[in-house]
């Protein structure tokens, strides 16, 4: 028999997932040519890999019966409403979608973000924030750890394998020098490393029957959140082009070459 | 010159005027000439697009504006088109599916999975319930791999769409929940070793058993794909059937067979050039019992029901080959952007660059030709599109061909290795211009149907016309806008007194007219096409509608010369047709049976 606390939190523990829609990882990136950032008009975008290994994690728990509802979360203008119906077709029982869109769109980042979930953890009583580990956009690797901060919450970032243990969360975490195995109480914030699982397809069905699952609007307003932002991007650049390397005959010539180009 | 006729025709003129956007009405000549008065209502109401066209009449209804699906649906197509190419851009190896010549288990799965077995199924019967337009969009992602594709195809395209279209209900209750997962394979089994296009002469046999309650059904099959693992199979074969006059006859019959009835036994499978992961062998049936209920629509009339099942799955190819030429281009493109020689990078070469421009235009008017017919098959009602999908299949299948040798040829040496997929793609292709009906039977379906049609409407007509004006109805087979009002054209079909030359009614024979008849057809459908695509992405302001613009004015432009040059050919003594040497050289080699002429180093002396 589970103790009760334990008991309370998973018969009705419910897990949000964020989920960023971003330019698609297989697009050659380029810069607008007003250096302000890349060109996103009629360039693909999909599900940020990492927040798909999140949902893929958020949908084996609840299959395992260890979390009762995964709602699936995306902060943008109207298109990110795709992004969340791919996190429906693949085992998400409804979506919030926070409408954010034009100059507000452009400048939002992580601590915006964590503002909004923060926010909206409390007013769903999520009891487990799953996150990417990081966006393929901007690979700020910012938005869980500052989420975890605002709540006052523990944090298992860069995530390779998560274990529910009684009423604690048993993570593993990928880390420089190799694998780190924490324990953290629930409620916490989760971030999702590549190798934590390996993302199911959102097969054509389940897209038909993810039509009827509901996705609510709600604005960064609505949840006490301001939008705007502290930083200003000054300028976009392509990385500078890779010169042609130079062959030398000798060790000698090669200490010339460096002294001359002022590295040694 | 009837003085009527001139008014008609500029009235007709200026109706044109305003229907397209300024710029593609500069191309204006390219557009056959609107005929302005139909002396003969025709029959009820139902697409005749592509036969109208013989008559010179452009059903501006049909076909403008280009068919346009619901933001709502859009938005689902797109959903379900991301996870179909997410698999085929990563888990499928077509490089070993080629190779070993057999589709990886898991990869079937995969698809299975996918839902990609049941697309067009109903979804009270587990399937998707998509439309065609749905069905076409994601063929573009399914042809990325020939083998793939064509096992997808055979399977609900034709296998599983005898049941579909005229099975009753209690049959697609039986069968298409578990061939809609895929637990279930379908298998088309129509052709047999002595017949292939001649497909009514097939001998296969179902005899009614005494207690009148199963066929048995004799006979072989051959170039079955899905044969190997099909559990169920639509089989065509001859039944004896009492017609209204009492007579014995034999019709062919459609029945929906199970592997499990017994007396089912699957050859190996053929070793071929092209799509050697598609499973392609010869099944025999010996004494299979097959329970009456299990006849498809009725005893007798399965010929019917395999043209039906045939039409209704070829328009699919436009767009599975603009999809896989789309990508083609991508591929070359970044190759010949980066590969120099003589110091510039091949993409400034122009007979380089006129590769990309016959890759772009195929595609082009590949995928706008099998959208508008998707569009029009869509539309309520049993719209009957087998002429516009027969031409769809013509083009793309041949289009494709070209497109890819091209590819090719791009890379030049690398192309022809096996490390890159060109030669792959090249080999899949192959089969286009020869299954689902080869282009050759299409040719002739497009040029008689067409000319049946105009001949029944016309014999009417000549009834109520004049002497002399017969010639106008055939000058608007001519393109020339300007021309058609002066000149008659003749085609040597009329004779004297306007009366319709008795040579029709051996046309059937003539088989290189009806060529040149079904491509000056093919031409126009894909004009129509194109320009009423383009005409939709100028009004409503799509992205890149000007490199449209440039395609469809390029496009016609061809066409169109084209086309004259076949009119001309057709024409009465034209000196510009060859026909008549070609059938003699034809004969003379086959007489001999082989090269007809000495070798140029022989001597007399």
């Amino acid at each position: 028999m589970l103790p009760l606390r334990f008991r309370r939190v998973t018969m009705s523990a419910r897990v949000l997932v964020g989920v960023k829609r971003v330019i698609d990882y297989a697009v050659k990136i380029r810069v607008k040519p007003d250096r302000t950032g890349v060109v996103t008009d009629g360039v693909k975008h999909s599900m940020n890999p990492f927040c798909e290994i999140a949902v893929e994690e958020a949908v084996k728990l609840k299959e395992k019966k260890l979390v009762k509802e995964v709602v699936a979360v995306s902060c943008g203008p109207q298109q990110v409403q795709e992004t969340i119906r791919t996190a429906l077709a693949m085992g998400a029982d409804r979506g919030i979608h926070v409408e954010v869109s034009g100059k507000d769109y452009e400048t939002l980042g992580p601590l915006q973000v964590s503002k909004i979930f923060a926010a909206l953890a409390k007013k769903e009583q999520a009891d487990l924030i799953i996150l990417g580990k990081q966006a393929i956009d901007d690979d700020c690797n910012q938005t869980g750890q500052m989420t975890a901060a605002l709540l006052d919450w523990p944090q298992g970032t860069f995530a390779s394998e998560v274990t529910l243990e009684a009423d604690k969360l048993k993570v593993v975490r990928e880390i420089d020098g190799g694998l780190e195995t924490i324990k953290i109480k629930l409620p916490a914030v989760v971030t999702a490393d590549l190798r934590l699982n390996t993302p199911r397809y959102a097969t054509l069905p389940n897209i038909m029957k993810a039509k009827k699952k509901k996705i609510v609007n709600v604005k960064p307003a609505d949840l006490g959140v301001d939008v705007s932002s502290r930083l200003e991007v000054l300028k976009v650049d392509e990385p500078p082009q890779r010169q042609s390397g130079v062959k030398v005959e000798t060790v000698h010539d090669l200490v010339e070459k460096l002294k001359e180009a002022g590295r040694i | 010159m009837n003085l009527n006729k001139l008014f008609g025709l500029s009235r007709s003129v200026s109706l044109g005027r305003n229907v397209f956007a300024p710029r593609v009405a500069q191309k204006g000549d390219c557009l056959h000439h609107f005929q302005s008065r139909r002396f003969i209502r025709s029959s009820a109401r139902s697409l005749t697009y592509a036969k109208d066209l013989f008559l010179g009449k452009v059903n501006k209804a049909e076909v403008f504006p280009f068919p346009e699906i619901s933001k709502e649906e859009l938005e689902e197509l797109n959903q379900l088109v991301q996870p179909v190419e997410k698999f085929f851009n990563e888990d499928v190896d077509s490089k070993k599916i080629d190779h070993e010549a057999v589709i990886p288990p898991e990869t079937l799965n995969g698809l299975k999975e996918l839902g990609l077995f049941g697309i067009q199924v109903p979804e009270e019967y587990g399937g998707l319930g998509l439309s065609n337009t749905m069905y076409a969009r994601l063929g573009e992602i399914t042809s990325l791999d020939g083998a793939i594709a064509v096992t997808l195809a055979a399977h609900q395209a034709i296998g599983l769409k005898g049941i579909l279209i005229a099975g009753n209900d209690s049959q697609k209750a039986k069968y298409l929940p578990r061939l809609a997962t895929g637990e279930h394979i379908a298998a088309f089994c129509l052709t047999e070793p002595g017949s292939g296009s001649d497909a009514a002469s097939i001998q296969t046999r179902a005899t009614l058993t005494e207690d009148g309650k199963h066929f048995l059904l004799n006979g072989t099959k051959f170039w079955i794909s899905n044969g190997g693992w099909a559990d169920i199979m639509t089989v065509f074969a001859r039944t004896e059937v009492v017609d209204k006059d009492s007579q014995k006859k034999d019709k062919i019959t459609a029945f929906i067979v199970e592997r499990a009835f017994g007396g089912v036994t699957s050859g190996k499978p053929e070793d071929k050039l092209g799509i050697r992961g598609s499973n392609t062998c010869e099944i025999t049936f010996e004494d299979t019992k097959v329970p009456i209920e299990n006849v498809i629509g009725e005893v007798g009339g399965g010929f019917k029901v395999a043209m039906n099942i045939l039409n209704n799955g070829r328009f699919s190819m436009g767009s599975a080959g603009a999809g896989m030429i789309k990508r083609l281009i991508e591929l070359t493109s970044e190759y010949a952007s980066t590969r120099k020689q003589f110091n510039r990078s091949l993409s400034e070469f122009g007979m380089i660059q006129d590769k990309f421009a016959t890759m772009a235009l195929n595609a082009f008017v590949m995928e706008s030709m099998a959208y508008l017919t998707a569009g029009m098959m869509d539309r309520p009602g049993v719209p009957d599109c087998s002429l516009e999908a027969a031409m769809v299949k013509v083009f793309s299948s041949e289009g494709s061909w070209i497109c890819v040798s091209e590819a090719l040829q791009v890379l030049g040496g690398l192309g022809f290795t096996k490390n890159y997929p060109y030669e792959r793609y090249l080999r899949d292709c192959r089969i286009l211009q020869i299954f689902e009906g080869t282009n050759e039977i299409l040719r002739m379906y497009i040029a008689l149907t067409g000319m049946q049609y105009a001949g029944k409407i016309l014999t009417g007509k000549i009834k109520y016309m004049k002497k002399g004006n017969v010639g106008v109805v055939f000058e608007i087979l001519g393109k020339k806008l300007k021309d058609s009002v002066v000149k008659t054209v003749d085609f040597g079909l009329t004779g004297k007194d306007g009366v319709v030359h008795p040579s029709l009614t051996t046309i059937v024979e003539e088989q290189l007219v009806l060529k040149k008849v079904a491509d000056v057809l093919i031409n126009l459908y894909a004009m129509t096409a194109v320009l009423s695509r383009t005409s939709r992405s100028v009004s409503i302001g799509l992205r890149n509608h000007d490199h449209e613009v440039l395609l469809t004015n390029t496009f016609c432009k061809d066409a169109h010369f084209k086309n004259n040059f076949l009119l001309t050919q057709l024409q009465k003594n034209s000196p510009e047709n060859n026909d008549a040497n070609i059938k003699k050289i034809a004969q003379e080699v086959i007489a001999k049976r082989a090269y007809v002429c000495s070798h140029p180093l022989d001597r007399t002396f």
